[in-house]
């Protein structure tokens, strides 16, 4: 190695400079090794257990084997599970109810700590310290919260003599109390989103506004909202993805009930697949869950991409 | 220049309320979290009679000795150790490598793999878990540490980062190292991957933190109590909750296991944040 670093520089010719970057670009099997390691893994744990689930859907099958091809029966079976179709609803409900909460209040915080004091920098910090948190703690801290006696909500009520409302066993309630759980935990996410894309807006628009004596709402209708429209439909995209495959929270709080009435999608998965050991209609009913997250993955890939044409 | 000034002026107004609802809404994030530490310092005893009384002494240490005592909590923290640490380093490697790959080296098929990788990152763990379930049993993995490990190292998200880190790089450094006569491994190791530090950082928080956070797939792969990793075996003990001897027992249990990833959190805030987020975007 060294003595070849020892020849001088003037010994290589500008031909052995081509012939050296020819050889760099030119598509070379042996290259593939950089990659082969993870394409590896991805093959065998992503892609083969991809198809491999599509395949076991259309089976009836426990767990050691594969047993005999039952066409779209599961599937049949499935959409005439009153227990499934209300897991979808209940999944819908959730996301209609974290969702648009995440990005409200996710933009309301960025607007507000969008600024360089030290306040601001403390409840940042302070707003995605939760996200950090596992879901097995966030929800113990929130059972704790809504448990009727001891709990803080319970507490709280009492210092004015009221009752407080069941989070967790009123049915009407229920998916409520695992909704505001989440957006407790999720909330730091939104807002840092919201945040880098405020930043990313010139100064110097602000600057002539406020010399046009544009009062606050006016900059922010016409200035900031315009600006972070994108990333409004991009926080909107991600949550939904986020919020569709919840479980955690739903299984650890209210184990899906009252009746159902909290079961979602992914819950309905693990129950029929890892409970009852149904493995092909839960397979069934992974590929529903699929079919669903592949439509908001895709509309956020468009805007992701519309995003990168335009700048 | 008067106007301006008026304006802020009118500013510094509406600042202080919108200021007073922030504030509001972190006392609710925080408020949850003093009364979890609050009822973790009390006899179960005293809490069940009176629920004010965690507003006043005595308070005791009881609940965090018998968690470091009697509980599993540390065979499950050595096991979170072992998975996250495990699923951080393999991420590291398998990701660094392909993303030099697909970033700076041709091969043949190198677009169209790039693509499907890409298009890993559309694919949910739930689409692939009950096939993966049951590939795992067929192989014995369940209860193993490799059985947690292994599914993590497909997540394509690790390749998409470095691959797109390594782009920025200016191809001028590999070539310069090629006209040495060092091999591709070689420019690699020593002249790129130093320079991939920071997304090395980026992408290793973010896989450990999600690691050490996962909760489904822990729960159906690590069934025995001493497989369990930390968020699945706290959650085991979660089931007799209602039960009135247990409350402050939990709580300190939740402290117990919170605490140390939040202290993490506070000093490498900013990389956790941009780790998060970027992963997010994409």
């Amino acid at each position: 190695m060294d003595d070849r670093r020892a020849t001088p520089p003037t010994a290589l010719p500008a031909a052995g400079v081509r012939a050296a970057s020819i050889d760099i670009y030119a598509p070379q099997w042996r290259n593939f090794i950089f990659v082969a390691p993870f394409l590896f893994f991805f093959t065998m744990l992503l892609l083969v257990p991809l198809f491999w689930g599509m395949w076991l859907s259309f089976h009836k099958a426990d767990t050691f084997s594969s047993g005999n091809f039952v066409g779209f029966g599961n599937y049949i079976r499935l959409f005439h599970d009153k227990v499934f179709l209300q897991s979808v609803w209940n999944t819908f409900y959730f996301v209609l109810l974290t969702v648009p909460t995440l990005a409200l209040i996710g933009l309301f915080l960025a607007l507000c700590l969008n600024r360089r004091t030290r306040t601001a920098a403390v409840l940042r910090t302070l707003f995605f310290s939760s996200s950090v948190l596992s879901v097995t703690i966030v929800t113990l801290i929130w059972r704790i919260v809504f448990i009727p006696n001891v709990g803080l909500l319970s507490t709280i009520y009492g210092w004015f003599g009221a009752t407080a409302p069941a989070f967790i066993s009123d049915p009407s309630l229920a998916m409520i109390g695992i909704a505001i759980a989440t957006v407790w935990w999720c909330i730091g996410l939104p807002m840092m989103l919201f945040l880098s894309a405020l930043q990313q807006i010139p100064q110097d628009i602000y600057e002539a506004a406020a010399l046009d004596n544009a009062n606050r709402w006016q900059t922010l209708r016409s200035i900031t909202l315009p600006s972070i429209k994108r990333t409004f439909v991009l926080v909107v995209i991600v949550q939904i993805v986020l919020q569709f495959q919840l479980f955690g929270q739903a299984w650890l709080m209210t184990r899906g009930g009252p009746n159902n009435l909290t079961k979602p999608i992914v819950l309905y998965i693990y129950d029929t697949a890892f409970r009852r050991w149904d493995l092909g209609m839960g397979a069934a009913a992974s590929e529903v869950l699929f079919i669903l997250i592949l439509m908001a993955a895709m509309a956020q890939y468009l805007v992701t991409r519309s995003k990168a044409g335009q700048a | 220049m008067r106007a301006p000034a008026i304006s802020i002026k009118g500013r510094a107004f509406g600042d202080r309320v919108l200021l007073a609802l922030v504030i509001l809404l972190s006392l609710v994030m925080v408020a949850p979290v003093l009364w979890v530490i609050g009822l973790s310092l009390k006899e179960n005893a005293e809490l069940m009679a009176n629920p004010n009384s965690v507003f006043h002494a005595p308070y005791t240490l009881k609940n965090y000795v018998n968690t470091i005592g009697t509980s599993s909590v540390f065979v499950w923290v050595f096991n979170s150790i072992i998975v996250s640490g495990g699923l951080t380093l393999g991420t590291l490697i398998l990701s660094s490598l392909a993303g030099y790959g697909f970033a700076r080296l041709n091969f043949p098929g190198r677009n169209v793999l790039f693509v499907i990788v890409l298009f890993g990152l559309a694919v949910p763990e739930q689409a692939v878990l009950v096939a993966r379930h049951q590939i795992f049993s067929m192989l014995n993995f369940h209860n193993t540490y490799h059985g947690l490990i292994l599914p993590g190292l497909s997540a394509s998200f690790g390749v998409f980062l470095m691959t797109q880190y390594f782009k920025a790089i200016p191809k001028e450094l590999d070539e310069a190292a090629m006209l040495d006569n060092a091999s591709r491994f070689r420019t690699f190791w020593k002249v790129l991957l130093p320079l991939t530090v920071p997304a090395q950082a980026t992408l290793g928080i973010f896989t450990f933190l999600g690691a050490w956070n996962d909760y489904l797939w822990p729960l159906i792969s690590a069934t025995k109590k001493d497989m369990y990793t930390l968020t699945v075996g706290m959650a085991s003990t979660q089931t007799n909750f209602a039960q009135s001897e247990g409350i402050g027992f939990l709580m300190a249990q939740a402290v117990f296991a919170g605490a140390p990833i939040l202290i993490v959190y506070l000093f490498f805030q900013k990389y956790i944040v941009t780790a998060v987020s970027g992963a997010a975007v994409r």
